[in-house]
């Protein structure tokens, strides 16, 4: 006996096994996400005061890069639209129309990819220094013109630095560490208008200096961990949906209507990921 | 075990037609798509996890009797391999007992009960009781059993590593589970994660395999309302996986950062230990771990029960020769279990001083979800009623599951409310109160759901004397060690404490020490208990070849679709396409030739 309803839909219910399967899988994904947006809250409504530079709430604020995650979140919504062109051209009998929507959709997920690692790299180069009078400054370091990744104070130590050049961030409406304690020198530069404001600090001056990496702070443990999370899903999307652009379009010869189920299973995990993401990029980028 | 069976199904004009696609050994017995045979595995698999969590126990048990003397026979072989600073000069050490009571718990819940009751019994059962050829999606099956498998074998591994498995506690409360171990790359609590994330993984396709397949491939015919309670249950434990599940994933995952990649999720500000303040951040809560945990592991206690209430169930129906007392009140008490059960979790949190509102609600949905519990119950007891009883083992076990189930059951009130749960938490009441659910609940359920089915799994019967001596002696045992538990948590005996609690009753707290002779007893029906189940050990390998033949296909003469396939069930289950024309329970109809009319009969 062969396994029913495997392409046609049940009558009674109106769909076919797969795509029951998705939508319960994407209920328990609902469960996965949602609990890490619990805990992004709760971490956040219990952060100590003055714990993070910044005093007004003790969570950093404004160091993602918005316009690139706006225009990230452009590419997503891209893919998600041309995902259901494709499906839709298959309902059409139209095969290279959907062959060309599906690769635009493949190439949008590894680029959003690609967008995303250089974000990574980019943290993992920004530091946030805490002077011992108290003040505290965030900025990228330059040593020999590089920007090194992941140091910290016992780095600078080893390579005997008494002075670090640091390119101070600048309160911006982009990146606006709230109420940090800020030396006088940035205020000055944000009032004259300038975009970097370059200073050499000592490094005896210097309490700590922490890269933006998880265990600097909750707030990039969540924030690494969830887009780490999401950008499995987007790479797991991405070849699935290649497989079905080219290795697997045999099926659509022998059997075109369990191909258009899976390209309709597929767009909606795709949709999904691309949901999850429109809630991730205020969550972690805005607010 | 198929091959030993194979024949009885040549009466059925199979095995010609089998012969020329016969399968090879990996692909019959490893990579095997069949649910029957997946099943199978489950059932192979987590039985043998259930005897070794059983033997972790035993060696607690000898410790908690015998604080300080060497372990008999194994004591030797536990310091050669586990290490001296575990188990020095035979005798149990602190961190030995610690993660022996970690890896009991683990393994017994997500390692033998959930498997058997839903990997094995949920595979082999529910897609003939549908009507089903397989299930849904039966290369997932596969991928969920494989997934469960290697999740085993990564748990059983951490036993090995330096510092030894995880010994935090079944709960794994951080801040203890990311600081217990010395910082190594790979201790014993991250091997304990990696294997979680693999366990929910497979429960999670599990979960959905299980709910398409029972919406989707029910028979023509079979509705809602005439789909056995067993299904049910199934049905209501695959959501409960489904939503539940993945929030502990999500905490398992958060714990792993926290151990590997030294983030502060669940480590607090200013946290300092015996070895001076902790090198990490901060800033994460404590709290976020026990909620996330919790949020899984209460409905989990339904997942372990539910399915052996569906067993109980179709086994009360079957020897009392009458329909079930109140199908439908059963089907919606389970619906109702199932919704309820998420909005209890933090009863477990009353000492964490959440405040008498937040409080006050968690034991109002406690008290609120004991009512669809004693609705099942209750309905299981009167279908008792002016039945014809055939006391055989699996209706002795059934029988004796309702008693025991109460007793866990009712226990855990006091443990819902929040005046009482302050003074009897993390006590000996609270062990006794989950285990009287647990083992001689759920498992007794699982063992009659064992000797039920094993006629149509082999086409042989299981020794009814050994089953007997089986189901007495554990009965027995079982009461013996946990009832005494109620007893010395009452008195203010601490769980978790390596000695049962000398060291703190020595001080003269204003306990009566006498308690911790209770502790011997136990003991020695602990290892009553193991010897009582070598009788069902034997009988269960013995009756593969031995056991008496079933002369048909329907040997305890039931209703359910089951018992109208071949013996045992070719690949595909029907030769024909079932068709269903009645409910599940069509015992003893006026009128009928038969004292049963099964689902598939027309008319």
């Amino acid at each position: 006996m062969e396994i029913p309803y495997t392409v046609k839909p049940r009558p009674d219910t109106g769909l076919y096994n797969a795509k029951v399967g998705i939508w319960l899988f994407l209920a328990s994904e609902v469960m996965l996400f949602g609990a890490f947006f619990s805990a992004y809250i709760l971490l956040r409504v219990t952060a100590d005061h003055g714990f993070w530079p910044d005093v007004a709430t003790g969570w950093p604020h404004g160091l993602l890069n918005i316009p690139i995650g706006t225009f990230n979140t452009a590419v997503l919504i891209s893919s998600s639209v041309t995902v259901v062109m494709a499906w839709m051209a298959l309902r059409e009998n139209n095969f290279p129309k959907f062959r060309n929507f599906m690769i635009f959709t493949v190439i949008c997920a590894l680029g959003f990819l690609v967008i995303k690692t250089f974000e990574y790299k980019e943290k993992f180069g920004h530091y946030v220094i805490r002077l011992n009078d108290g003040k505290a400054l965030t900025g990228h370091l330059d040593v020999n013109g590089k920007s090194p990744l992941f140091w910290t104070l016992d780095t600078v130590k080893e390579k005997g630095l008494e002075s670090l050049k640091v390119q101070v961030d600048i309160p911006n409406k982009y990146r606006f560490p709230v109420g940090m304690h800020v030396p006088e020198e940035t205020h000055r530069a944000h009032a004259e208008g300038r975009h970097h404001d370059d200073r050499e600090i000592k490094v005896a001056d210097i309490e700590s200096l922490k890269a933006f990496i998880p265990s600097t702070h909750p707030f990039f443990a969540i924030y690494f961990t969830m887009t780490f999370l999401h950008g499995l899903h987007v790479l797991g999307g991405a070849i699935v949906l290649a497989y079905f652009a080219f290795v697997g379009t045999k099926l659509w010869k022998t059997s075109p209507e369990q191909f258009t189920n899976r390209i309709e299973v597929g767009g909606l995990f795709w949709h999904f990921v691309d949901l999850v993401w429109i809630f991730l990029f205020p969550v972690v980028y805005l607010l | 075990m198929q091959t030993a069976t194979s024949h009885s199904s040549t009466g059925h004009g199979q095995a010609h037609d089998a012969h020329h696609h016969e399968p090879g050994f990996f692909q019959k017995y490893i990579f095997s798509t069949d649910h029957k045979m997946i099943g199978v595995q489950y059932a192979l698999t987590s039985l043998a996890f259930l005897f070794f969590g059983f033997l972790l126990m035993m060696a607690m048990r000898w410790q908690l009797a015998y604080p300080g003397r060497a372990i008999p026979v194994v004591g030797g072989l536990f310091e050669k391999v586990l290490g001296s600073d575990m188990a020095q000069g035979g005798v149990m050490q602190a961190d030995l007992y610690n993660s022996f009571g970690a890896m009991h718990g683990t393994i017994m819940v997500f390692l033998a009960i959930v498997p058997l009751a839903f990997g094995a019994f949920g595979n082999y059962v529910t897609p003939l009781q549908i009507g089903a050829p397989d299930m849904a999606f039966p290369r997932l099956n596969m991928a969920s059993f494989h997934l469960y498998f290697v999740g085993g074998v990564v748990m059983m591994a951490s036993f090995f590593i330096p510092g030894g498995a995880a010994k935090s506690g079944w709960t794994s409360y951080s801040p203890l589970a990311t600081l217990a171990d010395p910082v190594n790359l790979i201790d014993g609590q991250t091997l304990w994660l990696i294997g979680m994330v693999l366990l929910i993984t497979s429960s999670l396709l599990g979960a959905v395999n299980f709910i398409t397949t029972i919406i989707q491939l029910r028979a023509k015919g079979m509705t809602w309302m005439r789909l056995p309670f067993f299904v049910w249950a199934q049905f209501v434990t695959a959501f409960l996986l489904l939503l539940a599940f993945p929030p502990l994933e999500a905490a398992g995952l958060m714990q792993l950062a926290d151990n590997v990649l030294h983030t502060s999720f669940f480590l607090p500000s200013g946290l300092v230990t015996s070895g001076g303040p902790v090198p990490v951040s901060g800033g994460g809560s404590p709290l976020l771990w026990q909620h996330l945990f919790w949020f899984l592991a209460h409905p989990e206690v339904y997942v372990l029960i539910l399915p052996a209430m569906g067993v109980v169930a179709e086994i009360i129906a079957n020897n009392t020769r009458k329909p079930l007392w109140g199908y439908r009140s059963l089907v919606y008490a389970a619906l109702a279990i199932g919704f309820l059960a998420f909005i209890v979790w933090a009863h477990h949190m009353y000492m964490t001083g959440m405040g008498t509102k937040i409080a006050t609600f968690f034991q109002t949905t406690t008290m609120m979800i004991s009512i669809p519990s004693v609705i099942i119950l209750t309905a299981l007891f009167i279908s008792l009623w002016g039945g014809s009883i055939r006391i055989n083992t699996p209706m002795l076990f059934a029988l004796a599951f309702l008693p025991m189930f109460g007793i866990g059951g009712l226990t855990g009130l006091p443990l819902g409310l929040n005046a009482t749960d302050l003074y009897l938490h993390d006590s000996y009441y609270v062990i006794a109160h989950f285990h009287y659910v647990v083992a001689p609940g759920t498992i007794f359920g699982l063992f009659a759901g064992v000797y039920y089915w094993y006629p149509k799994i082999t086409g042989r019967m299981m020794n009814e004397v050994l089953g007997k001596i089986h189901f007495w002696g554990s009965l027995v045992c079982m009461n013996l060690i946990f009832a005494p538990m109620f007893i010395q948590g009452i008195r203010g005996m601490s769980r978790r404490m390596y000695d049962g609690g000398a060291t703190y009753f020595q001080d003269g707290a204003g306990a009566d020490p006498g308690i911790l002779n209770l502790n011997i007893s136990i003991t020695h029906a602990a290892f009553g208990l193991a010897l009582f189940q070598m009788p069902f050990i034997f009988n269960f390998f013995w009756s593969i070849n031995n056991g008496k033949k079933v002369t048909s296909d329907n040997p305890w003469e039931a209703t359910t679709l089951e018992w109208q396939t071949p013996t045992p069930p070719p690949h595909g289950n029907f030769e024909t396409e079932p068709v269903v024309y009645r409910g599940p329970y069509e015992y003893s109809v006026p009128g009928a030739k038969k004292d049963f009319t099964p689902q598939g009969q027309p008319g």
